[in-house]
């Protein structure tokens, strides 16, 4: 390589797939690398996150990436002055999302700290109390999101709405609704990053003061020392082993093993016991089925408490597994235990001075670090998929009114685009005209799905342009796992040999055949025994990590969400390979290495 | 009598003084519960009563006084006059008697290794060792007799000689211990340390291991596999394997050692199984803990015992490279609180601020 080439390619030379020209018209102006700005952002590096959005956007779904890192950036640049980092900058290219983190002028810096050291340090100080005042937010917020209501323009204005002297029409709640959505969804990424950054800031500390005590420390033993094991994270699946534990108890493990799951659940209610059961599946539900086998950044994922076959098909196999004697339990107990030798164990090979400083930088870790993990439940799982049930609402009833010609037509529209077609909707009913939509939108939208589907077919860049010397944004390294090792990794691999290196992120060797996932869609394929060579796991296919022996994905670092659960369950993981689901076949004999970072195909 | 001679699992057998600093340690090992190969220490009783009892003093105390220690050719010459005179003499009958008795209790010509135990704190025991014989393979306790009386001679080489007059230690005070073990049947062996001994480094322990008998890796004439376990965690973080061309391997029927090839199959493989290298990472790690210091661990697999008792402990002994290296004080001050997080923050690999 000459000094002349970057590493990566410039967004500019990476066209389109046939099929997808005039992609960029899909996103606002804002997302996309403007042709005037080139010399700008050519000069900046990008790197794809594939770890939160590994498929191309659809228009509506955007609004993800735009309200998520925006909200990032607004605590390290204007809430909290984070000292040498604020936000990251970031473009959608060619359907997937590149980022680019903006550091702070190193002559600022120091101006910030006192800055930073009496906000951030107000939250630090105040933690547990602003934690608990956090909660009320988010299930205010989600209260309200529930209920909003979309309903289609009756023929007539209601009588009570004439005599009670109302003055408004249908349309203004319909219209309002939807604005409260998004703005609902606006303050919910703002709450998910009120503590998210200074949680993994105090984490990041910790990090430190452990690698320069012990240079070699595995990166997965510091994370073992912050683990809580009582996560709300785990909960949803934790709630469907004690289900399965109480068929069984009750007498009605037999009634619920066949049939959809409305008949599951009927056969149930005829059993001596079943009612008892069932008050339990009931409880259950709310909150913890507010649950996504995807990560709650797409329209399509879909929420167990909508699709019920999906925690009965859990809830089925954890019957099968506890009759036949199996542990199905987290064993809580043990990882108590491993947790407090682990600490206990480097704490002694501390010199007294450092002990004292490893229990105070311990004891904020496991202050703040719970809300690393739980808040994954509440915003991800629970807002997310109030605000993504609401919206499909909506989309279903334009549907219907011949807006387009699928269910999730809305989805292929911008959301201000919505705002146009709720204004086109109200506006030929307040006229008495027609709506000009249903002769507009589907055809537009047949076109904008061939494009993206276009767009899915070609995998996205791991990076654009030249990365820096040495990786120090430590929001970059941190949230996305990206070091300069982890960059050498995407451009020196070998895609000839039978090895591929990612991060050791959860411990253990083991051999066993591939099963590779490409959508939560085919979790059901795994059987037991397999390693799960996937893009990128979500936290909610832990059910499945039960019958698995190990974990391969592309994207991910030491605290992806993948390394989180597969240590939770004491599974080895090496994540980040860069491109393990796409060189290793399912049944392929693989060797997976989750303290070296190594995967070798054996056959 | 038992004065003379002391099994591992006596509590006199714990005195430093009276059996050395290898027999002490097979002894604690012992008493603690680790699995060591069974033995005995003939004491530095012994060793006493054979100069004293058999003129063997004054004659060494006549040669020591014609010896130039700065003539090499004289300094050889004393040394195996002074060796000569250890093979000269019968040993005292009690003392034989009570090695015979303790060797007897072993079982029917039980195959063992006689080894030199030194008693001198002052003595390097690292460097020092090598100079000081052990027997492999010795069977009948007419041969035992023999070889632990060769140990005895064997503090008077020329090398040794000449350490103790530059180091001003007295030639003759310095007694000797000597160890008796079972032979162990190793299908493989090596040494252990709970430090990185390139750098350092507590979080590791690291392996060495070939095949057959641990002397080759001890003395470095095959290259042994090499594995890192991390201390904590207790997982193997890295592996070399090397070409382990051969191995020494106990010969029954000619009572002795030999060393073969490695068929070519074996010589790059993997020596141990990863069950196996945890298993020593864990007794190494046990006997860390058990002497309050990093420690250099000998063991070795016996082919003769079942999966799980297997592996047993040769010798354990205080790490001395690192262990004296004056540790280091910290560059600067630790920052802790928000500093500490500032500091992380502005630079996210080290959480020092000066």
């Amino acid at each position: 390589m000459d000094a002349q080439t970057p590493l990566f390619p410039s967004a500019y030379e990476l066209n389109a797939p046939a099929g997808a020209e005039g992609w960029e018209e899909l996103y606002p102006y804002y997302l996309t690398f403007q042709p005037g700005l080139r010399d700008k952002e050519d000069g900046k590096f990008w790197f794809c996150d594939s770890q939160h959005w590994p498929n191309p956007f659809k228009p509506f779904d955007a609004v993800t990436v735009e309200f998520a890192v925006k909200c990032l950036g607004q605590y390290n640049t204007r809430h909290y002055l984070v000292p040498p980092a604020n936000g990251v900058d970031y473009r959608i290219h060619n359907g997937y999302c590149y980022m680019s983190p903006i550091a702070v002028a190193p002559e600022l810096i120091e101006d910030r700290i006192p800055q930073f050291m009496e906000r951030a340090g107000h939250y630090f100080q105040n933690w547990p109390s602003l934690l608990e005042n956090w909660h009320e937010k988010v299930r205010a917020n989600i209260n309200e999101m529930e209920a909003l209501e979309f309903e289609k323009l009756p023929e007539v204005v209601p009588t009570e709405w004439i005599t009670g002297g109302i003055g408004l029409d249908n349309t203004t709640h319909l219209t309002e609704a939807y604005d409260r959505a998004i703005q609902l969804l606006y303050r919910t990424w703002q709450y998910h990053f009120e503590f998210l950054n200074l949680g993994y800031a105090a984490y990041l500390d910790l990090f430190g003061f452990m690698k320069e005590q012990f240079p070699s420390i595995p990166d997965q033993a510091i994370a073992k020392m912050v683990q809580g094991h009582d996560s709300d994270l785990f909960r949803p699946d934790d709630e469907l082993k004690k289900l399965a534990r109480l068929a069984i108890e009750l007498g009605v493990a037999d009634a619920l093993k066949a049939g959809l799951v409305d008949e599951a659940l009927a056969a149930v209610g005829t059993l001596p016991h079943g009612e008892k059961w069932l008050g339990a599946w009931e409880e259950a539900k709310n909150p913890w089925f507010n649950y996504t086998t995807g990560n709650g950044f797409y329209s399509t994922d879909k929420y167990w408490i909508e699709h019920l076959d999906i925690p009965m098909g859990y809830l089925r196999d954890y019957i099968a597994r506890a009759e036949a004697g199996e542990t199905i339990e987290r064993p809580t107990a043990r990882l108590h235990a491993e947790r407090d030798r682990i600490t206990g164990e480097y704490q002694e090979m501390m010199d007294p001075e450092a002990q004292e400083v490893f229990q105070g930088k311990l004891g904020l870790a496991r202050v703040v670090y719970p809300y690393v993990e739980d808040h994954n439940f509440y915003i991800e799982h629970w807002s997310m998929g109030v605000f993504w049930k609401k919206m499909r609402a909506l989309s279903k009833l334009l549907h219907e009114e011949g807006f387009w010609p699928t269910e999730d037509g809305m989805f292929y529209l911008t959301r201000n685009e919505v705002r146009d077609v709720l204004f086109d909707y109200g506006n030929a009913w307040a006229t008495g005209g027609e709506w000009i939509g249903p002769s507009y939108w589907p055809a537009e939208i047949e076109r904008r799905r061939g494009i993206i589907d276009a767009l899915s077919t070609q995998p996205p860049q791991p990076a654009l342009n030249n990365p820096p010397e040495i990786i120090t944004e430590p929001f970059t390294i941190m949230l996305w796992g990206i070091t300069s090792d982890s960059i050498k990794n995407w451009t020196g691999g070998d895609s000839s040999s039978g090895d591929l290196t990612g991060m050791a992120a959860s411990p253990g060797v083991v051999e066993g055949l591939a099963r590779v996932i490409r959508s939560p869609d085919q979790l059901d394929e795994i059987q037991d025994g397999e390693i799960l060579v996937a893009p990128v796991t979500a936290p909610s296919w832990a059910p499945v990590f039960g019958k698995i022996q190990a974990t391969v994905t592309d994207i991910g670092g030491m605290m992806s969400h993948a390394a989180i659960v597969c240590r939770e369950y004491g599974l080895p993981a090496v994540t980040g390979t860069g491109n393990g689901s796409s060189r290793i076949e399912t049944g392929q004999k693989l060797r997976v290495d989750g303290n070296t970072g190594q995967v070798t195909i054996l056959d | 009598m038992t004065d003379f001679a002391l099994r591992f699992e006596d509590a006199a057998c714990l005195d430093h003084a009276r059996v050395g600093g290898k027999c002490a340690s097979l002894s604690q090992m012992t008493q603690a519960g680790v699995a060591v190969p069974p033995g005995f220490a003939v004491t530095t009783e012994a060793y006493l009563a054979m100069l004293e009892g058999t003129g063997l003093r004054n004659e060494i105390e006549m040669q020591l006084s014609r010896t130039d220690f700065d003539d090499v050719s004289s300094l050889d010459r004393s040394a195996q006059a002074i060796q000569i005179r250890f093979r000269s003499h019968h040993m005292p009958s009690d003392v034989e008697k009570a090695i015979r008795s303790q060797y007897e209790a072993m079982g029917r010509d039980m195959p063992v290794a006689v080894r030199s135990s030194a008693t001198a704190e002052d003595l390097p025991d690292a460097s020092f060792a090598g100079q000081q014989d052990t027997y492999l393979w010795v069977v009948g306790a007419e041969d035992v007799v023999e070889h632990v009386r060769d140990c005895w001679a064997s503090l008077f080489t020329a090398r040794a000689m000449k350490y103790r007059h530059d180091n001003n230690l007295g030639q003759i005070d310095v007694l000797m211990s000597v160890a008796v073990q079972k032979m162990v049947n190793a299908r493989a062996a090596g040494v252990a340390m709970t430090l990185d001994p390139l750098n350092g480094d507590r979080t590791r322990i690291v392996i060495d291991a070939s095949y057959g008998l641990g002397e080759l890796v001890v003395s470095g004439i095959v290259t042994p596999d090499n594995y890192s376990v991390e201390k904590v965690l207790m997982e193997v973080v890295d592996r070399k394997i090397s070409d382990k061309q051969v191995e020494l391997i106990p010969d029954a029927a000619a009572a002795t050692t030999l060393e073969r090839p490695v068929d070519d199959d074996r010589r790059t493989a993997q020596c141990l199984t990863d069950a196996e290298i945890l298993a020593v990472a864990e007794l190494a790690k046990r006997l860390e803990k058990q002497n309050g210091c990093p420690q250099d661990v000998e063991w070795a697999l016996d082919a003769d015992l079942p999966d799980g008792e297997n592996l047993l402990a040769l010798q354990s002994r205080p790490e001395t490279v690192w262990s004296q290296k004056a540790k280091e004080k910290p560059k600067s001050a630790y920052s802790t609180g928000l500093a500490g997080i500032v500091g992380a923050l502005n630079n996210p690999i080290g959480a020092k601020t000066s």
